[in-house]
C-alpha cells in the first residue's frame, strides 16, 4: 500500500493551529505517512510535528467555509486546526484518520525511521537475559537458563530464555507449561540477594472445577522453598474473582496441593475497568469548570487513584514478604501478563536499589514487561479519547509509571532518573519512531524482525546528551529498600502526565532549572576546591620533605 | 497548679491511632504548662510534649478492659490517645485538663513563664525587629494623597484599629468620626496597602476613575445583615463605585468544614474513595479557593486595572484580613520574604485587630468565636508556594511553625483581640517576641530555590482571573504533620539547603585555598610556618568531608532509612505495612505480625523524635526544638 493514495491532500496553507497555553500560530499544513506537520515558516521551526500514531481520536466541524479539526492525542494534549476550505479539510480528517489506525505493524513509522543521530550502544543488546542472568548467578547456583521455549512453543508470550529452579528439567517445565494459564510456568522474576527469597511469577493454574492438579508444578515452585520455609502466593485477584475462573478452566492454588504456600488475594482491576477509569480521569482533568467540588467528586470516581492505591499496596505487600518475612512468593492473576507485571516490576522498585537506576529501571522494563510479554501492541493501541469499547486496550504500563512516579514523588532523592523519563516512557509506549514497544511480545518481535528493522529506543535513550534530561540531579545512591506510604494522605495525581496540556508548568520548570543550578554549582566548587587541596598538599609535601631532614 | 489534681499516673499507654501497632507504656505529667508522656522504654524515653494551650478538646472514652481511653485533638493537628489503667485517675486527668486547657486569664498563659533566657535588652530588641512605621514608609507613604491620621490616638474612635493609620489626605477628622459611625464596630475605611507601581490605592484613590468595593461575603449574607441595621453600600450614594461580592462563608461555616476535613484526617485506614469524598464534603478546599479567588481579584484589580479597591466584610477583621493579605501577598514581592511576612501578618491581622484570642481559644471563651481564619491564610500562601516554587524567601516549615505559635501562646504577640489590648496588659514587657525568635533560626526557614533576584521574587505574581479546580491540593504536610510516615520520606528542601550550606562553605575554602597557594607559591617557608600551615590543612579536610556528609543529606536520611522497613509498619507505611500486616497478612498468618511488631519497636524512637521535639521541652521553644531535630539530622 502506498501512503500517498491515503493522502488527497498532502499540503494545505493559511491554517491556524491553537494549542493551550501557546498564541495561535497559521502556517502551512503537510501530511506525510507518518507525520503532520505544521509550519509557520518563520525562522523554519515546525510548531507542530506529530505522530499519526499518537492520534487517538479527532473531531471535525465546519463554520461556513472555515473548517476546524480538533486532534486528540494519546499523550492527552488536544490540539486544534482551523482550516480554510471545507474540501481540504475533509481531506485532511479522512487521511488523518486511516493513517492513525494503520492496521498492520510493518507500515509503522518505526519501520521507516532513520535516525539522526550516531548509535553508540544498539539498545536491542543492552539487556540480554543471559547478561541479567550474569548477576544473580554470582549470588546463587540454584537457578538455571532454560532455552525450552526457544522456539516459542512452550509458552507463546514468553522469551525464548527464562530462568528456572536448577533442579526442574525442561521437561517438567513442558507439563508444568500445560497447567498454566498461556503456557506461563512459574519463572524467577527476582533474586533478592540479601536473603536468597525470590519472586516468580506465572499464569494462573488451569484447575478447572474439578480440581486438577499438576505434581511438577508443586513439585516446580516448592523447589525454591528452603528447607521448612513457607512461601506466599499472591492472586492478584479478589478470591471471588479466582474461584469464578474455574468455571472457565482458570483457578488458583488448593491448599491441600500446596500445603507450604500461603495465598493471599488482592483484587487489581484489569482491561476496560481501567480503560474506562483513565477516560473518566482525563475527562475531569480537561474540564475547566471552576468548581472545586466536582473536581474532587470526578477524581473520585474516576477511581483512578484507588487503583494506584491497590497496585502500590499488593507491590509492598510482596516486597514484605521478600524482605521483611524472609518468604519467597509466587504472583499470579488470570495471564499473567499485567496486574502480575505491576506487582512484581514494583516490589523490585521497593527491594532493588538497581531498579531505580537510570539503566536498571530500563532492564526492568526491557525483563518484566517485554521480555515477559505484557501485550503492548494491543493494551496500548488507544488512549483516554478513544471510543470504541475495544476489548484489549487498558492502560496498565502507565498505571505502574504513575506508581513508580508516586515513590519517586516520596523518595525524590533515591531514583537516578526524574520525572521526564517516566513521561517519556509514556509516550513511546503509545507513540514511537523506535521499535522497542511493537508487538506483543517477543515471538512476535522476532517475526518482525525488529531489531533489524528498527531502531531500539534505549539506542537513542542511553546516549549521554540525552541521558542527561533524564537524570534525576538530586540521587544520591540509596541501597536500602524503600517503603512507600500509600496511605490516600500519600498519593497524588500525576500532574505531569495528567495535567500537563491544561496548566502551565513555567515556573515548575524554573524551579527545576534553579534547582539544577543550585547543585551544579555546588559540584564545580567541589571540584575546584580538589584541585586546589591537590596542588597545595603537592607543595607542602615538597617543602616537608626538602624542610624534614 | 492548685488545678493539677494528678500530677504523675504510671502505666498509661499512648496509642498509635494511625498504625494499630501496640501501645507504648509510659509515665503521664502534668506540669503547670505541658502534658508530658514519657516512655518506659529504657533505652529511648522518649517524651511527647503537649503544651495546654495547643489542647483542643479532649474527649474521655468508653473503659475498656485495658483501662481508660483519653483522646487529645490538639490545634496544631497532633492527635494523642491514652489508655489510663484506673477510672479515677483518668477521670483525674481529665478534669485537669479540661480546666488547664481553658485558661480564664491572660496571666495564666505559657508565654508569661516562658523564659528562653534572653536578656531584657535581646527582648527589647525583639520587639522592635518588625515595625509597621518603617513599613507604610516603603510603601512610600505618607505623599501627595495620604497622611498619617491621628484621629484614634488612645483608641479614641475604633478601639479595635491601632493608632496609626493612613487615611486620604481630604478626609478630616470630621469626615472619619462620620464615616466611624456608619461602620460596623466603627472601622472606618484606612489604608491597608498602597501600590506604588502604578500608584493605584487600596482605599479611595483621588487618581483612579473608579473604586471597586468588594465585599467579601456571599450576597445572601449581606443582604440578610441589611435587614439586622448592617449591610452594604448602596451604589446610589457613591459615586464611581464597582459593587462586587465574593462569597467567602462565615467563620461558623469554615469551622466546621474544618471540623469534617479533620475527621477525614483521622480516619483509621481509610480507603481513597472515604478519603476523596470526605475533603469534598467538607468543602474545605473550595473555601480555600474562594478567599485566594477574591485576593486574586483584588490584585488583578489594583496591578492591572490600576483600579482601588475597598475591601470589608461584616467587622472587616476575618474575610477582610484574609484577602486584603492574599493580595498583598501577590502584589509585593516584599511580603513574599521571611521578613515581609511577618510584617503582612503584623500590619493586616495584628494591628488591624483581628481576634486572635477569640478565634483561637487562647481563653476560655465562646466557642462559636472559634475558627480557622488566619490557619486559612496560612494554607493559601501554602498554595501560593506551590504554584511559585521560587517565589518565596521561606519554606513550609516556616508557615507550620507560625501556626503552631499562633496557638502556643508561648509568643506574645498574637495575644487578646487588639492592640489596645496589648498594650494595656504591656505584652511586650512581659513576654517574647515570636518574629525575633523565628528570625534568629532563619537558616531553617530558607526556600533553597529563592533568589532574590529572580524573575519570581520580582514584581506581581500573575494568575488567571480563577484558577483551575485542581491548581488546590490537601496540604497533608500541615494536617496530617505529626503522622510523618504520610510525609515523603526525603525532603527536597532540606537537601537543597544543605547543598546550598555546603556551597557556602566551600565557596570560603576556595578562598582560602587560592589564599595559602599564593602564599607558598610567592614565599619561601620557614619550618615553623610549615607546621602551622600544615596543622591548618589537616583541619581543612577534615572540615571539608564532614561538610561533604552534609551535602549528602539524603544519605544520612537514608541513615535513618535503614530502618524504614521496621520504620514503615510502624508509621505512615502505616499503610503499607499496616494495612498490609493487619488487614492482610494476619488472617492468613499470625506469625506476620508478631514479627513486625517485634521489628517495629526498634525503630520507634526514631519515628517519634520529631513530633515530641516538635511540641518542646518545657523552658525551651517548641519551634526552636524542632528545629534543632531537624538540624542534627542535616549536620549528623
Amino acid at each position: 500500500m502506498e501512503f500517498a493514495e491515503l493522502i488527497k491532500t498532502p499540503r494545505v496553507d493559511n491554517v491556524v493551529l491553537h494549542r493551550p497555553f501557546y498564541p495561535a500560530v497559521e502556517g502551512t499544513l503537510c501530511l506525510t505517512g507518518h507525520h503532520l506537520i505544521l509550519s509557520s515558516r518563520q525562522d523554519n521551526t515546525e510548531e507542530l510535528w506529530l505522530l499519526h500514531s499518537n492520534i487517538d481520536a479527532i473531531d471535525k466541524r465546519f463554520v461556513g467555509p472555515l473548517g476546524t479539526i480538533i486532534i486528540k492525542c494519546k499523550d492527552f494534549r488536544i490540539i486544534q486546526l482551523d482550516i480554510p476550505g471545507m474540501e481540504e479539510c475533509l481531506n485532511i480528517a479522512s487521511s488523518i484518520e486511516a493513517l492513525s489506525t494503520l492496521d498492520s505493524i510493518t507500515l509503522m513509522y518505526p519501520f521507516f525511521y532513520r535516525p539522526l543521530f550516531e548509535v553508540i550502544e544498539d539498545g536491542w543488546h543492552s539487556f540480554l537475559p543471559e547478561q541479567e542472568f550474569e548477576l544473580y548467578s554470582s549470588a546463587t547456583s540454584e537457578w538455571r537458563l532454560s532455552y525450552v521455549n526457544k522456539e516459542f512453543g512452550v509458552c507463546p508470550s514468553y522469551p525464548p530464555i527464562v530462568i528456572v529452579p536448577k533442579s526442574i528439567d525442561d521437561e517438567a517445565l513442558r507439563k508444568v507449561a500445560t497447567f498454566r494459564h498461556g503456557g506461563r510456568f512459574p519463572v524467577l522474576s527476582y533474586y533478592h540477594k540479601k536473603n536468597g527469597m525470590v519472586i516468580m511469577r506465572s499464569g494462573q493454574p488451569l484447575t478447572g472445577t474439578n480440581g486438577r492438579r499438576c505434581k511438577e508444578d508443586e513439585k516446580l515452585i516448592n523447589a525454591t522453598l528452603r528447607a521448612g520455609k513457607r512461601g506466599y502466593i499472591i492472586d492478584t485477584r479478589s478470591l471471588n474473582v479466582a474461584q469464578q475462573a474455574r468455571a472457565k478452566g482458570g483457578g488458583f492454588e488448593q491448599e491441600a496441593h500446596y500445603p507450604q504456600w500461603r495465598r493471599i488475594h488482592k483484587s487489581i482491576e484489569r482491561y476496560h475497568i481501567l480503560q474506562d477509569s483513565l477516560i473518566k480521569l482525563v475527562e475531569a482533568c480537561n474540564d475547566q469548570t471552576h468548581n472545586m467540588d466536582r473536581w474532587l467528586s470526578k477524581l473520585e470516581s474516576s477511581n483512578w487513584l484507588t487503583h494506584i492505591k491497590e497496585i502500590l499496596t499488593t507491590a509492598c505487600l510482596a516486597a514484605q514478604c521478600i524482605d521483611r518475612e524472609g518468604a519467597s512468593i509466587l504472583i499470579h492473576g488470570t495471564e499473567g501478563t499485567d496486574s502480575t507485571l505491576q506487582v512484581t516490576s514494583l516490589a523490585q522498585i521497593i527491594l532493588e536499589p538497581r531498579s531505580r537506576t537510570i539503566r536498571g529501571f530500563e532492564a526492568l522494563i526491557e525483563r518484566e514487561w517485554l521480555q515477559a510479554g505484557h501485550p503492548f501492541q494491543q493494551r496500548c493501541a488507544q488512549s483516554a479519547y478513544c471510543n470504541s469499547k475495544q476489548k484489549w486496550e487498558s492502560p496498565v504500563f502507565l498505571l505502574f509509571l504513575d506508581c513508580v512516579w508516586q515513590i519517586l514523588r516520596q523518595f525524590p532523592c533515591s531514583f537516578e532518573f526524574n520525572e521526564n523519563f517516566l513521561i517519556m516512557l509514556f509516550e513511546h509506549a503509545y507513540a514511537s519512531q523506535f521499535g522497542t514497544f511493537l508487538g506483543n511480545n517477543e515471538s512476535e518481535r522476532c517475526k518482525l524482525k525488529l531489531q533489524q528493522k528498527t531502531m531500539s529506543l534505549w539506542s537513542w535513550v542511553n546516549r549521554p546528551s540525552e541521558l542527561s534530561k533524564f537524570t534525576n540531579p538530586l540521587f544520591e545512591a540509596n541501597n536500602l529498600v524503600i517503603w512507600p506510604s500509600v496511605a490516600p494522605q500519600s498519593l497524588q495525581l500525576w500532574e505531569g502526565i495528567f495535567l500537563r496540556w491544561n496548566r502551565s508548568s513555567k515556573y515548575l520548570d524554573e524551579a527545576y532549572e534553579e534547582m539544577v543550578n543550585i547543585i551544579e554549582y555546588n559540584k564545580k566548587l567541589q571540584a575546584k576546591v580538589n584541585i586546589l587541596r591537590r596542588q597545595l598538599a603537592e607543595l607542602e609535601t615538597e617543602d616537608g620533605v626538602q624542610e624534614s631532614p | 497548679m492548685e488545678h493539677i489534681r494528678t500530677p504523675k499516673v504510671e502505666n498509661v499507654r499512648l496509642v498509635d491511632r494511625i498504625s494499630s501497632k501496640k501501645a507504648v507504656l509510659g509515665t503521664l505529667y502534668l506540669t503547670a504548662t505541658h502534658v508530658i508522656f514519657v516512655e518506659n522504654a529504657p533505652d529511648t524515653r522518649k517524651e511527647t510534649w503537649i503544651l495546654h494551650s495547643q489542647i483542643s478538646t479532649i474527649e474521655k472514652q468508653a473503659t475498656t478492659a485495658t483501662g481508660c481511653h483519653l483522646l487529645i485533638r490538639c490545634k496544631n493537628f497532633q492527635l494523642l490517645q491514652l489508655v489510663i489503667p484506673q477510672e479515677r485517675d483518668c477521670h483525674d486527668v481529665y478534669i485537669s485538663l479540661i480546666r488547664l486547657a481553658r485558661p480564664v486569664k491572660y496571666e495564666e498563659l505559657y508565654c508569661f513563664s516562658f523564659n528562653p533566657k534572653l536578656d531584657k535588652e535581646e527582648r527589647e530588641r525583639g520587639w522592635t525587629l518588625i515595625d509597621l512605621g518603617e513599613e507604610y514608609k516603603r510603601m512610600g507613604l505618607p505623599n501627595d494623597y495620604w497622611q498619617l491620621s491621628d484621629v484614634n490616638r488612645d483608641y479614641r474612635l475604633c478601639d479595635s484599629y491601632p493608632t496609626e493609620l493612613y487615611v486620604p489626605r481630604p478626609a478630616t477628622a470630621h469626615i472619619i468620626v462620620g464615616s466611624s459611625k456608619f461602620r460596623s464596630r466603627r472601622r472606618f475605611p484606612a489604608l491597608s496597602y498602597y501600590y506604588k507601581e502604578n500608584h493605584a490605592i487600596r482605599k479611595a484613590n483621588p487618581g483612579s476613575d473608579f473604586i471597586y468595593v468588594v465585599d467579601t461575603r456571599p450576597k445572601l449574607n449581606a443582604m440578610a445583615n441589611r435587614a439586622a441595621g448592617k449591610g452594604y453600600e448602596n451604589e446610589d450614594n457613591y459615586s464611581n463605585i464597582k459593587f462586587q461580592f465574593i462569597g467567602i462563608e462565615n467563620i461558623h461555616v469554615m469551622r466546621n468544614s474544618l471540623q469534617k476535613m479533620l475527621e477525614v484526617c483521622e480516619l483509621k485506614s481509610p480507603s481513597m474513595s472515604d478519603f476523596l469524598w470526605g475533603l469534598e464534603n467538607s468543602g474545605w478546599l473550595r473555601h480555600i479557593k474562594a478567599i485566594m479567588d477574591a485576593g486574586i481579584f483584588i490584585a488583578r484589580a489594583v496591578a492591572e486595572e490600576g483600579a482601588s479597591v475597598l475591601v470589608h466584610c461584616s467587622d472587616g477583621w476575618d474575610r477582610t484580613a484574609q484577602v486584603c493579605s492574599v493580595a498583598s501577598l501577590l502584589l509585593d514581592p516584599h511580603y513574599r520574604t521571611l521578613k515581609g511576612f511577618m510584617v503582612l501578618i503584623e500590619k493586616d491581622w495584628i494591628s488591624f485587630g483581628h481576634k486572635f484570642n477569640h478565634r483561637y481559644g487562647n481563653l476560655d471563651g465562646d466557642p462559636k468565636e472559634i475558627s480557622p481564619v488566619i490557619d486559612q491564610f496560612i494554607e493559601c500562601v501554602w498554595q501560593l508556594m506551590g504554584q511559585f516554587p521560587c517565589a518565596f524567601e521561606f519554606n513550609e516549615r516556616f508557615l507550620i511553625h507560625i501556626q503552631h505559635h499562633i496557638y502556643s501562646c508561648q509568643f506574645g504577640n498574637f495575644l487578646c483581640n487588639s492592640q489596645k489590648e496589648r498594650r494595656e496588659l504591656k505584652i511586650q514587657e512581659r513576654t517574647y517576641s515570636l518574629w525575633a525568635h523565628l528570625w534568629k533560626n532563619r537558616a531553617d526557614y530558607a526556600n533553597p530555590l529563592f533568589r532574590a533576584d529572580h524573575s519570581q521574587a520580582q514584581g506581581a505574581l500573575r494568575l488567571p482571573a480563577a484558577p483551575c479546580n485542581f491548581t488546590y491540593k490537601f496540604w497533608s504536610g500541615m494536617y496530617n504533620r505529626f503522622e510523618k510516615g504520610l510525609q515523603p520520606r526525603q525532603s527536597v528542601t532540606d537537601y537543597l539547603l544543605a547543598v546550598k550550606e555546603e556551597s557556602q562553605q566551600l565557596e570560603e575554602e576556595l578562598e582560602a585555598l587560592e589564599e595559602r597557594l599564593e602564599k607558598i607559591q610567592k614565599v619561601q617557608l620557614d619550618h615553623s610556618g610549615v607546621r602551622s600551615e600544615q596543622r591548618e590543612a589537616s583541619k581543612h579536610p577534615g572540615f571539608s568531608t564532614s561538610d561533604h556528609s552534609t551535602a549528602n543529606t539524603p544519605q544520612d536520611y537514608s541513615g535513618n532509612a535503614k530502618s524504614f522497613p521496621s520504620r514503615s509498619p510502624s508509621q505512615g507505611d502505616e499503610d503499607s505495612a499496616l494495612i498490609l500486616t493487619q488487614d492482610n497478612l494476619k488472617s492468613s498468618d499470625p506469625d506476620l505480625s508478631a514479627n513486625n511488631s517485634d521489628q517495629e519497636s526498634g525503630v520507634e524512637d526514631l519515628s517519634c523524635r520529631s513530633p515530641s521535639g516538635g511540641e518542646c521541652a518545657p523552658s525551651e521553644d517548641s519551634g526552636k526544638d524542632r528545629d534543632s531535630d531537624e538540624a542534627v539530622f542535616l549536620t549528623a
